[in-house]
């Protein structure tokens, strides 16, 4: 197993290294001069010599290239946003927690519902409801994520106004509503730039945990509110891609000859499927689920710009329409990274899952 | 001994041999849901080649102060149910512009964009993969890596990375597009070029001295096609709505020109206030999209015999 786990993290060091060489020529190969594209007017001369050979622009691309990796993996630097003037990685952690909030729960969503539907389908295969849900998900998959999203805000905060289904168009909590973070509520007393504080106010600002541990009903009632609509935009064309693996995943492990054992020996059907087929038709599921939080990502970008989340998906939005590459470029390399981290992941748990595969 | 004579009219008549596309067109067309997908794309395609008769005005045109008592986004209007205003069926944009006739002028642009940029991802991809797959070895491992690279990303992000490099507008996009999808191509092509150039024709037309360029492209590449031909199918839909994507990010289509995913992001904002200007286009998207994601279907079932039918 230690031997397997060892293999693939060796394979993932090559694609990271080619990851960050894409990333590297993408910022290369900006037009203009990257002097002007930062400093603006104020780039003379003698300004510009100065910032070539502090930014290590007057080196060989080789060379460039060294500094560049050495940077990032180093001292964990992505640069400084014109925009905001501040580094990326600290804009980044701030905004992730949104993001992550995000994706989390519409992956929830997407998994229970896209496998509950998958399974119903399977077991009533052919049948009236199995076409009906097969016909949602190929719809589901064809629909673009940022017109559901705008479709979804519609009947959710208009056409259903005033009915007990009515839900908030935007923001990630209601005007006015205070979030006290945990450690205010707690008294803890932490400086201000500290890791500590930057890990407390990470966590603080997923706002359903933070909510949980100081046991704020209302904060927590109010984020999940504001989380329901942005969730079902980005996670229905996973649950879609979702309820279709299960349900030919489910179809080809319900005709196999223990399955009809297990129904001999007088098995209640919801056992059956649920103890004896599912177990075993959950590998491609798990492959899936693992891959979708890629596509949750891309997701977000376009979500999160609808439903008005400060999150890294509207972070991208706002450095594209500001013109601001460091950003864009920032969350490409780290949007990347954490993918190939997340097959990394699905791979080795595909391990433990399944014995042939570590054997093999 | 006798002979025995064999009358000819006993003899069933053999069966004409069928070709794998005579085949598959026929158990293409047992597929209800592919059929469906195939008549939604032969309507885009007469709206699209036939929009110049039907689009009532030219999408571009500003019809302030050209017809009485139109409004800015007015509602869609139709003679026959009853309305007396200028007739608008899907009403008006922020720009006094006839909408359908936006509509109609976009379907060219969303299934050229889609063909297009597959297109390009085809012939970079079917390039790359063959060469991989043929050649072998390091070369091989190179290129595979690279795409692996390419896969890393998420689509989007990458597309949206590159665009932002090279500069918004609707080319660009779709490079974008096409750079992003170039592995998916390469990778089916190099499979199929692997599992063909082992077979005993391959090595009959080395021993002829048939060169190997002309070996991969006459020979192997032709038998390698089909797989090639369900991945694009499936890749235009994607495609399409990618582009979309980008426009609606205002890195594709730039205004005025009438793209479904810019027309949509211009008005994205009155969605409580005109929110036909936003449902349309994302309809329209929406069935350009399930129609090549339905035919795609049915074509990897009909031309796979790998697949179990079910």
């Amino acid at each position: 197993m230690t031997q397997y786990i060892l293999r693939r993290v060796i394979l993932a060091i090559p694609v990271i290294l080619g990851i960050l060489l894409v990333t590297f020529i993408l910022a290369r190969v900006i037009p203009g001069d990257p002097c002007r594209a930062v400093l603006g007017e104020k780039a003379t001369d003698v300004i510009c010599d100065a910032f070539f050979k502090r930014t290590g622009l007057d080196q060989p691309i080789p060379v460039q290239f060294m500094v560049y990796l050495r940077q990032i993996v180093l001292e964990q630097d992505l640069g400084e946003s014109f925009r905001f003037g501040r580094p990326v990685t600290t804009i980044m952690l701030e905004r992730l927690p949104v993001t992550l909030e995000l994706a989390m729960a519409s992956l929830l969503f997407a998994t229970i519902f896209g496998m509950v539907a998958g399974i119903i389908s399977a077991y009533w295969h052919n049948s009236a409801i199995d076409i009906g849900t097969m016909v949602t998900a190929n719809i589901g998959v064809s629909m673009p994520v940022f017109w559901l999203g705008l479709l979804l805000q519609y009947l959710f905060a208009l056409a259903l106004k005033d009915t007990f289904l009515q839900l908030p168009p935007s923001g990630r909590l209601s005007a006015g509503l205070a979030a006290p973070p945990f450690y205010e509520v707690w008294h803890w007393s932490l400086t201000e730039g500290s890791n500590l504080y930057a890990f407390c106010s990470f966590m603080a600002n997923l706002n359903i945990f933070n909510a949980l541990i100081t046991a704020n009903w209302p904060l927590l009632f109010d984020a999940m509110q504001h989380l329901i609509l942005p969730s079902i935009a980005v996670g229905t064309i996973p649950m879609a891609i979702i309820a279709r693996i299960t349900r030919s995943s489910l179809l080809e492990v319900l005709h196999l000859d223990y399955v009809r054992t297990a129904r001999a020996k007088g098995l209640a059907e919801l056992v059956m499927v649920m103890r004896h087929a599912l177990p075993n038709a959950l590998l491609p599921v798990v492959t899936i689920v693992g891959l979708q939080l890629g596509s949750s990502l891309s997701g977000a970008v376009l979500t999160e710009t609808i439903f008005n989340f400060a999150g890294l998906g509207r972070t991208l939005f706002e450095a594209i329409t500001a013109r601001d590459y460091v950003i864009i470029q920032g969350f490409t390399l780290v949007v990347a990274v954490s993918f190939v981290f997340i097959n990394l992941i699905v791979d080795i748990s595909y391990a433990f899952l399944d014995p042939r595969i570590r054997l093999s | 001994m006798t002979a025995t004579t064999v009358s000819t009219k006993t003899l069933v008549k053999a069966k004409e041999p069928r070709s794998l596309y005579t085949d598959a067109v026929r158990s293409l067309m047992q597929k209800r849901s592919a059929v469906v997908g195939l008549i939604m794309l032969l309507v885009l395609v007469f709206i699209a080649i036939s929009a110049p008769i039907i689009a009532p005005f030219d999408p571009n045109q500003q019809l302030i102060g050209k017809e009485e008592g139109l409004k800015k986004r007015s509602a869609p209007c139709i003679h026959l149910l009853g309305c007396e205003g200028p007739q608008h069926i899907f009403g008006v944009d922020a720009n006094f512009r006839d909408f359908f006739s936006r509509m109609v002028y976009g379907s060219q642009l969303s299934l050229l964009s889609g063909f297009t940029s597959v297109t390009f991802a085809i012939i970079v991809g079917t390039l790359l993969g063959a060469v991989a797959g043929y050649v072998g070895g390091g070369l091989d491992n190179l290129i595979m890596r690279l795409m692996d690279v390419l896969l890393a990303f998420p689509s989007l992000i990458l597309a949206i990375a590159i665009v932002s490099v090279l500069g918004p507008g609707l080319i660009n996009a779709l490079v974008a597009i096409a750079i992003v999808t170039i592995p998916a191509y390469a990778r089916v092509v190099r499979a199929s070029v692997l599992s063909v150039k082992e077979q005993e024709f391959v090595t009959a037309g080395r021993s002829l001295g048939i060169s190997p360029a002309a070996l991969l492209f006459y020979h192997v590449l032709p038998n390698s096609i089909t797989p090639l031909i369900v991945q694009a199918t499936l890749g235009i839909g994607v495609a399409i709505i990618d582009v979309a994507a980008l426009s609606f990010l205002g890195l594709g289509a730039q205004p005025p020109t009438p793209e479904w995913g810019s027309m949509l992001s211009s008005e994205r904002n009155q969605v409580f206030t005109a929110p036909f200007l936003v449902f349309i286009p994302g309809l329209a998207i929406t069935f350009v999209v399930l129609a090549f994601n339905l035919l795609g279907d049915g074509l990897r079932d009909a031309i796979d015999p790998r697949l179990n039918r079910r």
